[in-house]
């Protein structure tokens, strides 16, 4: 394999496992729990390599998982104190943690490579220097066989207890009264996505690992209506904000992380723009739509009270048409336009008359007011 | 469903039924104030229960206590005679329709297959069994039309029907439901009705959060007043007195009793212990 084809391939499992325990964080509107452990497992980190004395033992692996499960304790407990709020008390924790891990490092670690610059960016360019070899056979890189594996295990929890946590992100409550429980289940996601961000970060850096597990996931929440759509499409952005941000790092010549971070809010930011029924176009153009329903339905009442009266001519004379509704020129011409369109009215020289189904829209936009 | 209703009430029971629910000494507290003081409640298998008090009278904590989601600071619940972890699977809970983000990627139809979620218990999946139970009940609340839609996608009353259909699929002897005609229209509130009479039929037990007095002599056979403390708990008839809704209302007692067409021996106090309000 091509060192390029690696990179690519590790970025895009990194991609998957982030995008799958990402959509139950924003569905449960903890996306900024993504933020707090990927950050907070520095302290395991540096803890399990103060413990250990070395920087490949799988204290530093446990180190992070638990501090990562430690901080949404913390939260937790000081939310349930009803002091503060969720969102402060995320705020409140992970810097703390964070910060002591930078103190640690700096005060007795210095001299080794735990480089807090790299921990938030990450260096996917080095990944396939780090290679697995088992008696002098090259397995590849080591980041794609964790994150590999990471995406496997992910994977396989989700077909497990998909069930459950659907049902416990959706309605807690009722998830609880049925005898399961919810505690055990936000706690085992928790573990899911501070596992997955100790492997991720060590690849991509704690940026993309936020960007990776918030952006795919909220973007494909506005694409669809079934949660496993969502899942399948979260993946598939995530994988396209890899593929995509690699080549844009090659065109400016940057990170490779950095750009892949982009190239997630990118995405997001056009499925926003063009999501076929939530985004912000089609929801403009729905608004646009019923405001010129809406204005042929006036004019359709209007012509049809001064039918046969001996206003008629006057009122229904298309010069006369705005003023007697108080619309502007331009509006009335657009909205007769529009209401000709529709079939509700037709003009006859400079006289409108209604069509039977301008006749009806009236009678039943009057009969359900 | 008769052989359970008869499970013997345990020691002491005497062979009698057992309560469909027993509440003893119930204080609930949030932050050391009682929204919940020394509730005591005892209520008879298949009756329509209704739950009326005011703001902050304790009714959503009450059923959230019963089922076991709140921690209450004394008190004991009993199910059928039976604890909750031995009665779980026989009580069924419709939550309030604000509790839940109804912009959650889901189908009505899988909305209401959580339903069925309890009696598969962990690890096993829904199949075509529950997907048959669930399109039942849809049928069964008139929603069987919108089956594959996103539940955003429904009006307040339809999203109603989908939390009654889903309670439906519990197949539970005792249902707790909080404000199940919460802003609903008349339709809706007709459709939600007559399920509940069919379930009570059926000899299942209900607690329904009501808000609407004037309804409960027709909707109801029974009625808890609550407001922190139990005020009063019996048939309809005998339990909506002027007295009773001002000791549960306060002030606005008299405007509330007034207001109900049929509650002119109400007003009468001497009247209130057998007359009550007649229908």
């Amino acid at each position: 394999m091509s060192p390029q084809l690696e990179i690519l391939l590790i970025a895009c499992a990194t991609a998957a496992a982030c995008a799958i325990p990402g959509c139950f964080l924003v569905l449960r509107r903890l996306s900024l729990m993504s933020d707090a452990i990927s950050h907070a497992i520095l302290l395991g980190i540096v803890g399990g390599y103060l413990l250990a004395g070395r920087l490949d033992s799988p204290l530093l692996i446990i180190g992070a998982a638990l501090t990562g499960v430690l901080t949404v304790g913390l939260t937790e407990s000081l939310v349930q104190t009803r002091r503060v709020r969720e969102d402060a008390a995320i705020g409140l924790v992970f810097p703390l943690l964070f910060s002591l891990a930078v103190i640690l490092i700096a005060r007795f670690a210095d001299q080794v490579h735990l480089d807090t610059d790299a921990v938030l960016l990450g260096e996917l360019a080095f990944a396939p220097f780090n290679r697995w070899q088992a008696g002098g056979l090259d397995l590849g890189p080591v980041s794609l066989w964790v994150m590999g594996g990471l995406l496997l295990l992910n994977l396989l929890l989700l077909f497990t207890f998909y069930k459950e946590a659907k049902l416990s992100t959706f309605d807690p409550a009722l998830c609880a009264a049925l005898g399961f429980s919810p505690l055990l289940l936000a706690y085992g996601l928790m573990s899911v996505v501070s596992l997955t961000s100790v492997g991720a970060f060590d690849a991509v850096g704690s940026i993309l690992v936020v960007a990776l597990m918030v952006a795919p996931p909220a973007a494909a929440q506005l694409l669809c209506e079934r949660l496993e759509h969502m899942l399948a499409i979260s993946v598939a952005i995530g994988c396209a904000a890899a593929l995509s941000g690699f080549y844009l790092a090659r065109l400016l010549d940057s990170s490779i992380a950095g750009s892949m971070a982009v190239m997630c809010g990118v995405l997001f930011l056009l499925a926003w723009l063009l999501a076929p029924q939530r985004g912000v176009l089609a929801s403009l153009a729905l608004r646009q739509q019923q405001r010129w329903d809406f204005a042929g339905r006036v004019l359709c009442i209007h012509l049809l009270q001064h039918e046969g009266t001996p206003e008629e001519l006057s009122e229904s004379a298309v010069q006369h048409m705005g003023e007697g509704l108080d619309w502007s020129p331009a509006f009335s011409s657009e909205a007769l336009a529009h209401a000709q369109d529709a079939g509700l009215l037709v003009r006859r020289g400079d006289l409108l008359e209604l069509t039977e189904l301008g006749r009806e829209t009236a009678r039943e936009t009057l009969g359900r007011a | 469903m008769g052989k359970r209703l008869a499970d013997p009430a345990g020691p002491g029971g005497g062979g009698k039924a057992a309560p469909a629910l027993e509440v003893e000494d119930l204080t609930v507290a949030y932050n050391e104030k009682p929204v919940l003081w020394d509730v005591d409640l005892s209520v008879p298998p298949g009756v329509l229960l209704a739950v009326v008090g005011p703001n902050g009278a304790g009714k959503t904590t009450l059923i959230r206590s019963v089922l076991g989601l709140l921690q209450p600071v004394a008190g004991k619940v009993r199910i059928f005679g039976r604890s909750l972890a031995e009665a779980r699977q026989r009580v069924g809970y419709l939550p309030q329709r604000g509790s839940v983000d109804w912009d959650f990627p889901t189908t009505v139809l899988d909305t209401v297959m959580m339903g069925t979620y309890g009696q598969l218990g962990w690890l096993r999946r829904p199949g075509r069994r529950e997907r048959e139970a669930a399109m039942e009940a849809l049928s069964r609340c008139n929603m069987a039309d919108f089956a594959g839609r996103q539940i955003s996608r429904l009006s307040g009353g339809q999203q109603q029907r989908v939390f009654l259909a889903r309670a439906l699929v519990q197949q539970a002897d005792l249902y707790l439901m909080d404000e199940p005609f919460a802003a609903v229209d008349a339709t809706t509130e007709r459709a939600i009705v007559d399920v509940l009479r069919e379930l009570r039929s059926q000899g299942r037990t209900l607690l329904v959060v009501h808000h609407d007095l004037e309804t409960l002599n027709e909707y109801f056979d029974w009625v808890l007043l609550i407001n922190v403390r139990r005020i009063a708990l019996g048939p309809v008839s005998e339990v909506l007195t002027s007295e009773n809704l001002r000791l549960t209302y306060g002030g606005r007692a008299a405007f509330l009793s007034v207001e109900g067409s049929r509650g002119a021996a109400a007003d009468d106090p001497p009247a209130a212990p057998g007359g009550g309000i007649e229908a």
